[in-house]
């Protein structure tokens, strides 16, 4: 059996499954992080894949806007984290309940 | 089956067993591991996007996340002292909840896209996502949103200078 879109479009929502599960799961914020990247290279796949198998370039300039946002908003998580940390003392959510009622 | 197929999923089953190990490593709780298992996870993607035909993408990869992205992870890990969350145990009610949910989610789409059976009538590729096409697309008809993220970008950078400053007003 030949690899079609469908084995790619698998893979895709696997890794995204995987990634929400990390998100869901974990408790470190960190980790947290990595699965969101996670999530967003699945989305990247999935859209490379159309791509190809629709013969449209398209799917990947969108890919490569997407990695671009993703590289800014990683910082800017990053640098909330650092403050939080520098505040808190904890990069753990379960410390993190001042929002709470 | 050719040799692409065969990479196929070699590339696939070891991106999917790195994303398990980013998510949850048996052996280690450490940000640190998951980090490189995450390294892994996007040069496997990376392969993937190559077989794909989509070489920009996949060089873009490996240099921006593997490179870029990853490595700010570590600076990050290794800033903050982590030493006491690796003690924490995962409750089981999480775990389980955590588990049966996702993989509902997943089961759905799953059956969906078997359902769908997506690509059975589409001719056979023929796209090569070069340096070449790829630019001509970006700066003839993506012009206006590739200026527009670099106005993100800059926002970013003044956004992360801003937070990084001891005392925040």
């Amino acid at each position: 059996m030949t690899v079609g879109l469908e084995h790619y479009l698998t893979v895709s929502v696997l890794l995204f499954c995987l990634g929400l599960l990390g998100v869901v799961m974990r408790r470190n914020l960190l980790v947290i992080y990595m699965s969101l990247e996670l999530m967003l290279n699945a989305a990247n796949l999935a859209l490379v894949a159309f791509s190809r198998f629709n013969n449209k370039l398209d799917g990947q300039v969108l890919v490569f806007f997407i990695i671009t946002v993703a590289a800014a908003e990683v910082s800017v998580g990053l640098a909330l984290i650092v403050a939080l940390y520098r505040r808190r003392q904890s990069a753990h959510v379960e410390d993190l309940t001042t929002m709470k009622l | 089956m050719g040799l692409p197929d065969i990479l196929f999923y070699v590339f696939a089953a070891l991106t999917l067993l790195c994303g398990v190990l980013v998510v949850a490593n048996p052996f280690s709780r450490s940000p640190v591991t998951s980090a490189m298992f995450l390294v892994l996870t996007i040069i496997s993607l990376a392969g993937l996007f190559v077989l794909l035909h989509a070489f920009f993408l996949a060089a873009v990869q490996i240099i921006v996340y593997a490179g870029a992205v990853i490595v700010l992870f570590l600076f990050v890990i290794m800033l903050l002292d982590l030493k006491e969350e690796q003690r924490r145990k995962i409750k089981l009610f999480g775990f389980v909840g955590g588990v049966l949910s996702v993989g509902a989610i997943a089961v759905i789409c799953l059956k969906a896209l078997h359902a769908a059976h997506p690509g059975a009538d589409l001719a056979a590729p023929q796209l090569e996502g070069g340096t070449n096409a790829l630019g001509q697309l970006l700066f003839r008809q993506y012009v206006l949103p590739f200026e527009v993220v670099s106005v993100l970008l800059l926002v970013a950078m003044v956004g992360v200078i801003l937070l990084s400053k001891k005392d925040l007003k």
